[in-house]
């Protein structure tokens, strides 16, 4: 989808300001905010597409208006409203109303050092050889997907080469809605020029990861 | 010579936040009045909205503030925690343990180790290039948003910067989480289109006749830059050389310490 998050090479946001010294966290409930988020991963089921999904899917005013703690913590809700893990009345009134839906699995404290380890790898193995090689000169589609992916705007219609294979990947466009679909992962570099026009910095290069499916050859 | 450093460093930066502040505080949003730190601009520290403040840094923000008032937000997520925890979903003292393990044990000193080792053993240099995850992960590095790392390597001839234009991926095994400006609208625009326009918002410059490659983190790649390892540190130990290796080097948006700035 084309939301305000999809932000390569928009021009309205001014100066990158770096903080000297900056905190891993800015207050007290950002810190909290973070960790239940990593915490319901677990007993909510979810995936990482579908979190992304439920932080960039909103209006772009209210994407931009929020810090990103408040998006995440907009996702998560959303996430565990939409499977009745609890409710907006619920939330209103800062206690349960109604009793736990049944989970999996929960996050003990002796297993967050097992989890992080784990992660989530997205690799998967191949069953189907690799359409491009490295070197090949490849067009990213001029897609528009209404749901969630990864293809980012400013590469869309651009043609570039193929630098780097990376295995098959669990596939986002579709793994948001709960289908792994892998496909062959590759990184695709554009010269400055080809994506920004004669007064491009010539000295650039920008590469994006993309899936098998969203190139063609060129 | 390959690289041209302006002592300008952030007070540059520094100063421009004067002028976003005052335009974001025109913005008006009925949730979140007056904030500053919303995600289209960096964090204006100095005007960071006084009711979200924790109380453990040292900022120059306004503290002329009754502790008391909890702002919206704060008050959602302590009745989400408070929920989830009597519904048996999540245990306190899991989310305390997150918490002190991003705070304290994973964060850039972890990457700087790793760059320490591969600037003092050709060996484990060309192992880390061949293939970043296993190399990490000899030196205990691994796991969530670093499952498929890649690292790239600055050469007189070329830099490398990593971005996430789309969110805010970022290898949190050896960088920790990343900070606020990595996640803003000013870097995720800017970066894929005027590299050098970042730069010198972090205070310096390279020659045009640098290539600049900027790799947007848009998959489940992690990439990690390995810096040049600076002039004047030949037989210094690992533990001495991750000193000069900062964080922002191993992202692209700075360069390694001058040995004479380490003592």
């Amino acid at each position: 989808m084309e939301g305000a998050h999809d932000m390569g090479g928009v021009a309205w946001s001014g100066p990158v300001a770096p903080e000297p010294n900056e905190p891993v966290f800015h207050a007290e409930w950002e810190k909290r905010a973070f960790a239940i988020t990593l915490a319901m991963g677990m007993p909510g089921g979810w995936n990482i597409d579908m979190s992304r999904f439920a932080r960039e899917d909103r209006p772009p005013a209210d994407y931009l208006g929020m810090s990103y703690y408040q998006i995440w913590l907009a996702g998560l809700e959303r996430l565990m409203l939409e499977r009745g893990l609890v409710a907006a009345d619920e939330i209103e009134a800062a206690k349960p109303l109604r009793p736990a839906k049944q989970v999996a699995k929960k996050l003990t404290r002796d297993g967050v050092a097992a989890m992080l380890h784990r992660g989530g790898p997205t690799e998967r193995e191949a069953t189907s050889p690799a359409r491009f090689a490295v070197g090949d000169r490849v067009r990213a589609k001029a897609i528009h997907p209404p749901t969630h992916t990864r293809l980012p705007r400013y590469v869309r219609g651009h043609v570039g080469t193929v630098e780097m294979l990376h295995g098959v990947h669990v596939f986002p466009d579709t793994n948001s809605m709960g289908r792994e679909n892998p496909q062959w992962l590759y990184t695709v570099t554009f010269d400055g020029r080809e994506l920004w026009g004669p007064d491009g910095d010539a000295s650039l290069k920008t590469s994006v990861d993309a899936w098998e499916s969203y190139l063609e050859p060129a | 010579m390959d690289r041209i450093v302006l002592i300008i460093g952030q007070r540059a930066a520094r100063s421009f936040l004067g002028t976003s502040a005052i335009s974001l505080k025109s913005q008006s949003n009925s949730d979140y009045p007056n904030r500053a730190d919303r995600i289209s601009t960096s964090p204006e520290y100095f005007a960071y909205p006084s009711d979200m403040t924790g109380h453990d840094h040292d900022h120059d923000h306004h503290h002329d503030h009754d502790h008391s008032e909890l702002s919206e937000t704060e008050l959602r997520v302590r009745a989400l925690e408070t929920i989830l925890t009597e519904k048996g979903y999540v245990d306190p003292a899991a989310l305390d343990l997150l918490i002190e393990t991003y705070e304290t044990k994973v964060g850039p000193r972890n990457g700087a180790r790793v760059v320490a080792r591969a600037w003092a053993d050709p060996a484990y240099r060309a192992r880390l290039i061949k293939d970043a995850t296993p190399a990490i992960s000899e030196l205990g590095y691994a796991g969530r948003q670093g499952e498929h790392i890649v690292a790239v390597e600055n050469t007189p001839q070329l830099h490398n910067m990593v971005v996430c234009t789309l969110c805010s991926c970022y290898p949190w095994p050896v960088l920790g989480l990343p900070p606020v400006w990595y996640k803003s609208a000013p870097y995720r625009s800017k970066a894929v289109k005027d590299p050098r326009g970042v730069l010198r918002d972090f205070g310096f410059e390279l020659p045009d006749s640098t290539e600049i490659r900027v790799w947007d983190s848009t998959a489940e790649i992690r990439y990690l830059v390995l810096p040049m390892r600076p002039a004047g540190t030949e037989g210094w130990s690992e533990e001495r050389l991750a000193e000069l290796v900062t964080r922002d080097s191993m992202i692209g948006t700075g360069l390694p310490k001058q040995p004479h700035e380490v003592g």
